[in-house]
């Protein structure tokens, strides 16, 4: 039985030492901000887990996310602790389609019920009785539902789950929501992005089979070790934000410079994300060091943020026709106050006795 | 509403309200205030109407007058206060950016050093302006509401400004919305209290000089 296989065995058949294991868990510890002790913990733990089952639905969504994961780069530890859990249903992954897979699904909610773990990317529409995705002819709002009543936790991955993302965007069509709008009755994490960080998925998984809880979340419901600070605060750039230094253009002597991307529509700032510390493509950089500002794709609402190109301190809608069209009314209304103001006055004045010398000769 | 909601909310539609507020209202009260105009005189002057109101807006903007003490500290923490309010308006790099999105053109900004001197000087004269007014027995009496008021929506965009560039006591989002939020106060009160004289100071500073200056019998 695969499933009674621990971790430990599966790495050492893929041929992994138990010394690259070790400095695995250690990093995990401290990309999760645990003492330096836990790395010792989190080894003893997960060497001993069992693989658990996990679900995986994937609603409105396209697929970024699993992208990101699976092929973020060539196979590292992270991408084989992903290999460590049973993965029993999973649209883009499995080998099976039709009828067998959704077999595969119903049977894994029923062998591991209440235990298993509930993956989700996608948002989920809601108008219309849920027609505009659906899988197998059901709704992703039925088969979310039904899921999520055996699941032990739910893991919402990428902003569409956790958020609603692009699909929840202005005007919303579809009416898209996040996992969390529906499912209130099942801890839930949400690790948002577009795509998220493939190291924070494998962070919170690994987290989950070492304590067998969910990690500490923030008031989005995202795991503090990886949302609790901002792009900005830990950006390589802040010196030159500090300083007042800004590219004004992609292409001119500041952005040469590498100055701060603040102008240029950078919502660092606003954004709670890891990706300025655990970097993408394996290390490599993330957007600000290719010379883009950060889109804010890891929080609520980031398409309706205004341009991507606004700065943070502009209006995020069109102020200058709505200042332009109130100084017409404004002008107007006090030409026509003005123009009753001299009528009233016209009219006092013809209204007005005239003296005369007779009036003032008096009695 | 969460934190980036309210952020999208207060960058959006809350600044065209206010936006609309401040112009329409604005626009509304300079023109009908000058549309009021003036009686026509019928008897010749020997003073000119336009040299005295020129002369009267250069004295009261750049001269300082021979005062008392409290005078003179009035005169000079209003000027600091003045002062560093434009410059942290008008020179803030971020504040550039904000006038080049809305009007298509921008200019270069101060160094974040001056910046930051003006923004201090400017809050440090409004809290000693607060309290002499609070203390000094004369200007407590001639304070009503409006004063207070007028006080705390200046004050408080300086003072969300000052802490957000440091990410002083909250969030950079809360800071910003918070920034933002204030400003959107002082504009939607603007035209309706005395903060109108933002625009109205240098028409009432002519008409207090014409009239000095008219020198002849009034008909």
């Amino acid at each position: 039985m695969k499933e009674q296989e621990t971790l430990e065995q599966r790495l050492g058949e893929q041929g992994v030492s138990r010394r690259a294991f070790l400095k695995f868990c250690a990093a995990l510890a401290t990309m999760m901000a645990l003492p330096p002790s836990s790395a010792s913990a989190i080894a003893a733990a997960l060497a001993k887990a069992k693989r658990p089952s996990v679900i995986w639905l994937s609603f409105q969504e396209c697929t970024g996310c699993t992208e990101s994961l699976t092929r973020s780069h060539s196979p590292t530890l992270e991408s084989l602790i992903f290999d460590m859990i049973s993965l029993d249903y999973h649209h883009t992954l499995q080998a099976a389609s039709g009828h067998a897979a959704e077999q595969a699904r119903d049977e894994a909610m029923k062998a591991f019920y209440g235990k298993y773990l509930l993956l989700v990317d996608g948002s989920i529409p809601l108008k219309d009785g849920g027609v505009y995705s659906t899988i197998a002819g059901r709704t992703n709002l039925d088969m979310l539902e039904e899921a999520a009543k055996g699941a032990a936790a739910i893991v919402a991955v990428g902003s569409c789950a956790a958020f609603g993302g692009l699909p929840n965007a202005q005007p919303n069509p579809t009416g898209a929501v996040a996992v969390s709008d529906i499912v209130k009755d099942r801890p839930i994490v949400n690790i948002s992005g577009c795509p998220p960080i493939p190291a924070v998925i494998t962070g919170v998984l690994a987290h989950y089979l070492t304590f067998g809880e969910l990690p500490a979340l923030d008031e989005l419901g995202r795991p503090k070790a990886f949302y609790g600070e901002t792009i900005h605060d830990r950006c390589y750039r802040r010196p030159f934000y500090d300083q007042g230094k800004f590219a004004k253009t992609f292409d001119d002597e500041g952005a040469r410079n590498g100055w701060c991307l603040y102008e240029l529509g950078c919502k660092g700032p606003t954004t709670h994300n890891a990706c300025a510390t655990t970097k993408w493509n394996g290390g490599t950089s993330f957007p600000i060091e290719s010379g883009h500002g950060c889109i804010g794709c890891s929080e609520p609402k980031f398409w309706d943020a205004g341009s991507f190109y606004t700065p943070l301190s502009a209006p995020a809608a069109d102020v200058a026709t709505v200042a332009q069209v109130s100084m017409v009314a404004g002008a107007g209304a006090a030409v026509a106050m003005g123009a009753l103001d001299r009528v009233k006055k016209q009219k006092l004045q013809q209204s007005r006795e005239k003296l005369t010398v007779e009036d003032l000769k008096g009695d | 509403m969460d934190a980036q909601e309210l952020l999208i909310w207060v960058r959006g539609a809350g600044l065209q309200i206010a936006a609309a507020v401040f112009v329409l209202g604005m626009s509304y009260r300079m023109l009908h205030l000058l549309l009021i105009g003036r009686k026509k005189s019928l008897a010749e002057a020997r003073g000119s109407e336009w040299a005295g109101g020129l002369r009267t807006m250069w004295q009261r903007s750049f001269v300082l007058p021979k005062l008392s003490p409290r005078g003179r500290f009035t005169v000079v923490a209003g000027y600091l206060f003045h002062l560093g309010f434009f410059v942290t308006l008008f020179f803030l790099s971020q504040h550039i950016a904000l006038f080049r999105a809305v009007f298509g053109f921008g200019w270069p900004a101060l160094p974040r050093g001056v910046i930051d001197i003006a923004a201090v000087l400017s809050l440090g004269a409004m809290v000693a302006l607060l309290a002499h007014r609070l203390v000094d027995p004369v200007k407590r009496l001639l304070s009503d509401y409006q004063d207070y008021l007028t006080w705390a929506l200046s004050f408080l965009p300086l003072l969300t400004g000052f802490m957000l560039l440091r990410e002083i006591a909250f969030e950079y989002v809360t800071l910003l919305t918070l920034h933002i939020a204030s400003v959107e106060l002082l504009l939607i009160a603007a035209p309706f209290t005395k903060l109108a004289h933002m625009f109205s100071t240098f028409i009432s500073r002519w008409y207090n000089g014409a009239v000095m200056g008219f020198k002849g019998i009034r008909t």
